[in-house]
């Protein structure tokens, strides 16, 4: 098949981006979108053009490490899928695709799709995680969790931090993958001791970070690969709130 | 100028090795240990446990790793999940037994001590890692769930769904994002390592190229751990992520590590095959399909029938053919062998000629499709994803991938390489897979290493060792920054007429038929011949766009294919070195009458451990010989 993209190139955090025209031709169904953009790069290679840059790495929709706006639409048109196992056969011989980076003030271009997402990390600095330092756990199963508890927690922690909810919010806010760390741990009893003082440093970091804040449009819940759900952010938010009521930081 | 490789396993029994051991190790003092600054390379299971263990008790740590944060290590594709010696289910699991089945299952080429320890240690991983908030499965009570995986008689594995791996080092990446905060832990993302500094004989930094500006920049430290994973995209194609490399590896072997077992390979049986030329990585799929499905190809070269149009007389389910006791189930290294067999022969399936059948028909009337879709559901989903085809009609489609490599740089019992405080954990060394590396005992390895091995055995080296003040304006480091500069700018100035990946597309081809799932000496000598060729080109006619100034990824894997150039030629050296048949080492010359891999304990239970001559010279074999004392060897059979 053959396709016309345009595509997002940005030679450096400063320098300005647009909108370049490839054509993408003798294209397999069976490729996957990043298979069909490492073709047009050889291509471009061999042209003694420069590639495109974009970022992925496990290329099985795990890593979180590729993004890419397609059509708009943060991972591109197949639900519940990464942009890395998204397949040619999605489209139709023909098809013109639009490719852009994720698009949100707290991730700063790096090079044509790439993009800073180191704000995430520092959202989990803030208290994404139980204080357990090696050494002084007990046996494991002295900790008692009910399935069902660790089902639900299990769904929250397949976040794989790919930052697509921020990308698909009209407010670029953080709130579906900061939700979904405080729901994951605080279903645990582990998590307990740290709930409360966990939800709100968090969400006191993803302000700090330029992220915008959660007006329930429910666009970041469509767009992620792990079909996260919104109801952790109704979570969040409880904790958040009670976190305050008691005046839990230190 | 051979090396005097000291594995330094304590003495006394196995059961009393490393408690003694801790015991008699030297302590830094808890004042002074933040004095010490440790470079750790590699954030995955075995770098970000190490990294944040050491950060708690007081070190000075810095962590590099290449991808965007450290969340994204290759750790987190594991699925299957991650073996412990807990006897939860009360079905005669010990640490011994995990133990035997380690060594066994690695074809008697490990260490004895090493292998004890990890089976002792396993049981502290699963307690830290709940600690953590790790969501294992759990029964209706309440208490852990194991699985049984891989063939061992006992239910001791334990697993979060499918997504273990990615679990298990968020666990791990989040204590170290909370030592990051704390002060103790400075991380580096899209940083490469590029080079070890080594200075009188101790390993003293790194130089590494920030991946976003393109700057070269050094670090000291008082000791380096190299926790850069495996080295399986050497072959192109693997289940590999894109980024995984040997460059910190190689590059500590060039500076005089000792590289050990380099052939020692791991190839599994369940992946999708390649649908065509463009194809960038390989999916595994789960073992435990072939609990169910049944391997079978036409028996018919180039048989192009739809395969539900071919009858059953006309069907070959030739691993229950050969190897009819355990039919479907044989294990990895057979059942692969036996897939790559029948595909030579012109009978492998698929658009390609490059996969077998793997058929659920017979279990779905057996058992119905509910049970099925509850068993397999999500596995046949992800088939489906990915090669449009649904596995509940049509039977999927198989081959073997290359997965893992038990090979890597030596280290003794500390975790030490040769090279004075350079110290090497998880899927970089070689040291507890021998030949084979069984299911769910990657992840066990990485974290036993990471969270409770290096943090001890770091201290020690820093107490006996007493590292002098060095920093990056020392001579060592220039130079090391120069050659690196000096390469990088090769790689561009070149121009010439081939992308990286084609080079490295065609090198995969080279070992995947040469030094692939078995192996000849005339291949081997083939392969031996066209690598060098194939380099030589590569340093002529590549051609590398863009600057060194800016974020370049064409840069970057120029870089990880000129290395993998030469770890591939050592990697068949060491195969043809090899004679015998072991684990995933299968020397065509070497089976037994009915075509079983056939071990030679004579001449080669040893590790071999590959030492830089030069540049163009051939590496020095050095042998370190394994001793058996506690289990008894024997041959594998699966008829
Ligand atoms: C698809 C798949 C499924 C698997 N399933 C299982 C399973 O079910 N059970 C099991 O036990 N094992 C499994 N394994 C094996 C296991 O996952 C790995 O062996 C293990 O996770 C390796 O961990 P590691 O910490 O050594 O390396 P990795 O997790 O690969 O981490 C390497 C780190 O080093 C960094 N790095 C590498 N090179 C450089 C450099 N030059 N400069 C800077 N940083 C660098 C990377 O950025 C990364 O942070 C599986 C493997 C694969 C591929
Ligand atoms: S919540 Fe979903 S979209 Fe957001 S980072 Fe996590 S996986 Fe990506
Ligand atoms: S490349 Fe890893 S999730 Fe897409």
């Amino acid at each position: 098949m053959n396709l016309t993209l345009h595509v997002w190139r940005q030679a450096g955090p400063k320098a300005p981006g647009k909108m370049v025209v490839y054509q993408a031709t003798d294209i397999s169904p069976d490729m996957s979108f990043l298979e069909m953009l490492d073709v047009v790069n050889e291509r471009l290679t061999e042209r003694g053009e420069v590639p495109i840059a974009f970022d992925h790495d496990c290329r099985e929709g795990i890593c979180g490490m590729c993004s890419l706006m397609i059509n708009g639409v943060a991972h591109g048109p197949m639900k519940g899928t990464a942009t890395c196992q998204l397949h040619m056969r999605s489209f139709k011989d023909g098809d013109t695709v639009y490719i852009e980076p994720w698009r949100a003030r707290a991730f700063p271009v790096i090079k044509d799709l790439t993009v800073d997402r180191s704000a995430l990390d520092r959202i989990i600095q803030a208290g994404g995680f139980i204080t357990a330092p090696t050494g002084g756990a007990q046996d494991a199963n002295t900790i008692l969790v009910p399935k069902e508890s660790v089902e639900s927690a299990m769904d929250a922690a397949a976040c794989i931090g790919c930052g697509a909810c921020v990308a698909a919010c009209p407010n670029a806010s953080a709130s579906l993958f900061t939700a979904a760390k405080v729901t994951h741990l605080g279903l645990l009893p582990q998590g307990q001791p740290e709930r409360y003082r966990r939800a709100l440093e968090m969400v006191d970091q993803m302000d700090l970070e330029n992220f915008g804040s959660c007006t329930l449009h429910g666009e970041c819940q469509e767009a992620c690969p792990k079909e996260i759900s919104m109801d952790t952010i109704t979570r969040m938010n409880r904790d958040f709130i009670r976190g305050r009521l008691i005046g839990t930081r230190a | 100028m051979t090396l005097r490789l000291d594995a330094r396993i304590p003495p006394g029994s196995l059961a009393e090795k490393w408690n003694r051991h801790r015991f008699e190790m030297k302590l830094v003092n808890p004042a002074n240990k933040r004095r010490h600054t440790i470079i750790v390379v590699g954030s995955g299971l075995a770098g970000g446990a190490a990294a944040a263990t050491m950060s708690e008790l007081g070190y000075n740590v810095k962590c590099f790793c290449f991808q965007d944060s450290p969340r994204r290590a290759h750790s987190i594709a594991a699925q299957g999940g991650i073996n412990a010696a807990k006897n939860y289910q009360n079905d005669g699991d010990s640490i011994y037994r995990l133990f035997y089945d380690t060594i066994k299952g690695g074809d008697f080429r490990s260490r004895e001590g090493n292998v004890y320890r990890l089976a002792e240690l396993s049981v502290n991983i699963i307690d830290q890692c709940v600690a953590q908030g790790v969501p294992f499965a759990r029964e209706y009570g309440g208490l852990l769930s194991n699985r049984s995986f891989g063939g061992a008689q006992v239910s001791r594995t334990f697993y979060a769904r499918g997504q273990t791996g990615q679990q298990l080092l968020l666990g791990a990446y989040q204590a170290l994002e909370c030592q990051i905060a704390r002060g103790g832990v400075t991380m580096y993302p899209r940083t490469e390592m590029l080079d070890l500094v080594v200075i009188d004989g101790k390993a003293r930094g790194i130089v590494v190229r920030n991946l976003v500006t393109g700057a070269i920049e050094s670090h000291a430290a008082d000791a380096v751990v190299l926790a850069t994973g495996g080295y399986s995209n050497l072959f192109f194609l693997s289940t590999n992520a894109q980024g995984c490399n040997a460059t910190a590896i190689w590059r500590a072997y060039k500076r005089g590590a000792a590289f050990a077992n380099p052939c020692f390979t791991q190839i599994h049986p369940t992946c999708i095959p390649v649908s065509g030329e463009h194809q960038s990585k390989l999916t595994l799929m789960s073992e435990s399909l072939r609990n169910d499905g049944r391997v079978w190809v036409s028996k018919k070269p180039g048989d192009k029938r739809d395969p539900r149009q071919i009858p059953e007389n006309e069907r070959d389910y030739f691993l229950e053919r050969k190897y009819p006791s355990f039919g479907n189930l044989a294990p990895r290294d057979i059942a692969s062998r036996a897939v790559k067999e029948v595909c030579d022969e012109g009978r492998g399936v698929g658009e390609s000629g490059l996969g077998v059948y793997l058929d659920f028909a017979d279990a779905i009337k057996r058992l119905g499709i509910d049970v099925i879709r509850e068993r397999y559901g999500n596995l046949f989903e992800m088939y489906q994803r990915i090669t449009d085809e649904n596995p509940y009609e049509v039977p999927m489609r198989i081959y073997p991938a290359v997965h893992y490599t038990m090979g890597g740089l030596w280290v003794d019992y500390n975790l030490m390489s040769n090279i004075e405080g350079l110290h090497v954990t998880g899927e970089a060394n070689f040291s507890d897979h021998g030949a084979n590396r069984l299911g769910a005992s990657a992840l066990m390895q990485g974290l036993a290493d990471g969270y409770f091995i290096i943090p001890n055995t770091i201290g020690d080296y820093l107490a006996s060792s007493k590292p002098q003040k060095v920093d990056t304006t020392h001579a060592a480091f220039k130079a090391a920054e120069d050659e690196v500069e000096e390469r990088t700018k090769r790689f561009l100035s070149i121009k010439g007429k081939r992308t990286v990946a084609s080079f490295h597309r065609e090198l995969g081809q080279i070992l995947w038929h040469n030094c692939g799932m078995s192996r000849n000496e005339a291949g081997l000598r083939t392969a031996l011949r066209k690598i060098p060729e194939l380099r030589e080109e590569f340093w002529r006619n590549v051609n590398v766009p863009g600057s060194d100034v800016e974020l370049n990824q064409a840069l970057e894997k120029a870089g990880r294919v000129a290395d993998f150039f030469e770890l591939g030629e050592l990697m068949c050296l060491d195969a043809l070195h090899r004679t015998e048949s072991c684990g995933g080492h299968f020397r065509e010359e070497s089976q037994t009458p009915d075509g079983e891999a056939l071990r030679d304990d004579e001449n080669f239970a040893y590790v071999a451990a590959w030492q830089f001559a030069g540049e163009g010279k051939i590496p020095v074999l050095n042998k370190e010989p394994l001793v058996f004392e506690n289990v008894k060897l024997s041959q594998r059979s699966y008829k």
